[in-house]
């Protein structure tokens, strides 16, 4: 089928730049390094008969902690005709390198395997939008793992953003492997609504980032 | 005391600002070591009063610009603890690049009109559904001829806090500058600005206390057992038709009819009011950085389109040219979903030509969480 063109401000092309963000920032991404959206340069859509709508984007991304470095990529993404719960398929090229975090990942890591007790904090960033030093690789990490979610669950129907981190515990064990069992929120444009969401997040520096368990809660009712 | 904003440029002006920093009791507030400043890094120092000059003396002297960030810390102090009197000069004790919670926003709009009486007047709008007094500020310079009116209102949503923010720093520019900035002396030669810092009162402290990340009002359903209509839902412009939710529950439940809140009636009345003198409608909310046109309840573009879409698109270039910032402008109807009772389309299905909703920064990264740091940047381009 033939490809049309779409312009790259409006929503068709900007949700399937969020979702792509959001899968290229969990199988790219880590405590030290996280990726946004900047801009959508251009985008493309084709409707493959008997299998779905597949968009193509070329997007520019920035580093979450340095505004002013972007990166260039393109991506594919194709989201699976009919009610299915099939995670729409994405592929992405990066162009150039992203930054190497290499010396910020063995320090976050050291310093987590040497605490006394298992890390917990709350309401990360703070009302203010503040993130302390210290927290800032317990933020991005549940940035980059709420990519998995982001892509897990999108539709040409929605988009997600990561809100904030409601609660996050470290969790003992025994291997190298560092786990992190996050309750994140999750903001949803089109719908408005703010979804709690429950991830179990393994991270280790040469293995990258990984969800092996993630539910959706239920908004607590306040009265 | 003042607290200077300094971004050394090179080495030799590093050197110069840590010689200072050993030599002189000065107040390093960031970096906190005088080791971590570092050229092209953000400094802020507090400087005690009798040496405020001789450091900008010696500053001038070795080509390091400055910004004061505080002109006068004690003020600052002063107004941050509890008082009872209100003789405080707002302009200068009010940290506009911090988020205030709304008995300040309150106190502000009363200093606001005390110390800028001969161009500020404070007025009552309506009540709120919690029975709390929603006011506006109007802006404008004494003349004979009637003029036309530019309205703004912020905060129509609780968790979008840059809004309001946003609301108080445009008063406090347009203050300190009219004498002396020829632009706003002549725009406020012609037209009258009238700035509504916060629509959703009731929302707005519920975010602060209760919840973060609350939207809508505080009004009860169902009993008691769910609260809240959305008011950017709640205007009688194609009213329930689309992208709406009849469930309370919902982040964007209209109401049980078009008007059917206090906060949208006290808005929708006034302006119905006085809509033949109105030229322009903006309603500011966060986030997404976008300049929005009408329609959201259809993609079938307004009359006088054209002419709207000219005058967003030199905002967002106006805006960009600033810090780089990236706008996109449209309807929201293509840019963002579909969406019907509109404060923006209902102002312009009255007769308001000019309609548009800001959506600030920024794109996701921090969302409705935008921390304190970007409130200067994104209200300097904003404005």
């Amino acid at each position: 089928a033939a490809s049309m063109e779409l312009p790259p401000s409006q929503y068709p092309a900007a949700r399937a730049a969020a979702l792509a963000t959001g899968y290229l920032c969990y199988r790219r991404g880590g405590p030290g390094l996280g990726l946004a959206l900047r801009h959508v340069r251009r985008a493309r859509r084709q409707d493959i008969d008997d299998v779905g709508h597949k968009y193509h984007l070329e997007l520019v991304l920035e580093d979450v902690l340095d505004k002013d470095s972007t990166v260039n990529c393109t991506a594919e993404v194709l989201y699976h005709l009919g009610n299915k719960h099939i995670a729409p398929d994405v592929q992405f090229t990066i162009e150039g390198e992203l930054k190497n975090t290499d010396e910020a990942d063995n320090t976050f890591y050291n310093r987590i395997k040497s605490l006394d007790k298992e890390l917990v904090a709350e309401n990360i960033p703070d009302s203010h939008g503040n993130v302390s030093p210290e927290m800032e690789p317990i933020h991005l990490l549940a940035w980059v793992a709420s990519g998995y979610v982001i892509w897990q669950n999108s539709t040409e129907n929605t988009k997600f953003q990561l809100a904030c981190i409601k609660h996050v515990k470290q969790v003992k064990r025994s291997d190298e492997y560092l786990e992190f069992d996050y309750t994140i929120l999750l903001h949803e444009m089109v719908s408005q609504e703010i979804i709690p969401w429950q991830m179990t997040v393994l991270w280790h520096p040469q293995h990258g980032v990984q969800v092996t368990q993630d539910s959706r809660q239920l908004k607590p009712t306040w009265e | 005391d003042q607290v200077l904003h300094i971004v050394p440029e090179t080495f030799q002006q590093v050197q110069h600002l840590q010689h200072l920093c050993s030599t002189l009791p000065l107040d390093l507030w960031k970096p906190l070591l005088p080791e971590d400043i570092w050229a092209g890094k953000d400094l802020h120092i507090r400087i005690p009063a009798p040496l405020v000059q001789e450091i900008k003396d010696s500053l001038d002297q070795h080509m390091i610009s400055y910004k004061v960030l505080i002109p006068d810390v004690q003020e600052l102090v002063d107004w941050s603890m509890p008082r009872e009197s209100s003789h405080r000069q707002v302009p200068e004790g009010y940290v506009y690049t911090q988020y205030h919670p709304m008995e300040e926003i309150y106190q502000w709009m009363t200093q606001i009109q005390k110390s800028n009486a001969e161009l500020v007047t404070q007025h009552y709008l309506g009540k709120t559904m919690e029975n709390r007094t929603m006011y506006y500020l109007k802006i404008s310079q004494p003349s004979d001829k009637t003029k036309k009116i530019i309205w703004m209102d912020c905060g129509i949503h609780a968790r979008e806090w840059i809004s309001p923010a946003f609301c108080q720093w445009f008063v406090k520019e347009i203050l300190q500058n009219y004498k002396s900035d020829p632009k706003i002396s002549r725009f406020l030669q012609n037209l009258d600005l009238y700035v509504l810092p916060v629509l959703n009162i009731d929302g707005y402290i519920y975010s602060w206390e209760k919840d973060r990340l609350w939207r809508k009002n505080r009004s009860p359903h169902m009993n008691g057992t769910c609260y809240g209509t959305d008011l950017n839902r709640n205007f009688n412009s194609a009213w329930g038709s689309i992208g709406v939710s009849y469930n309370c529950s919902s982040e964007i439940f209209c109401g049980s009819g078009p008007e059917s809140e206090p906060e949208t009636r006290a808005v929708a009345q006034f302006i119905e009011r006085k809509k033949s003198d109105i030229l322009c409608y903006l309603t500011i909310h966060s986030y997404g950085q976008y300049i929005l046109t009408p329609y959201g309840s259809t993609p079938k573009p307004p009359s006088n389109s054209e002419e709207l879409m000219h005058v967003a698109q030199k905002a967002a270039a106006a805006l960009m040219g600033k810090y780089g910032t990236r706008y996109e402008v449209g309807s929201t109807s293509l840019i963002l979903y579909s969406n019907s009772g509109s404060s923006r389309d209902w102002a312009h299905t009255i007769g308001i030509p000019f309609s548009y909703t800001f959506e600030l920064r920024d794109k996701g990264t921090h969302g409705f969480v935008l921390p304190p740091d970007q409130i200067q940047p994104t209200c300097e381009e904003t404005m």
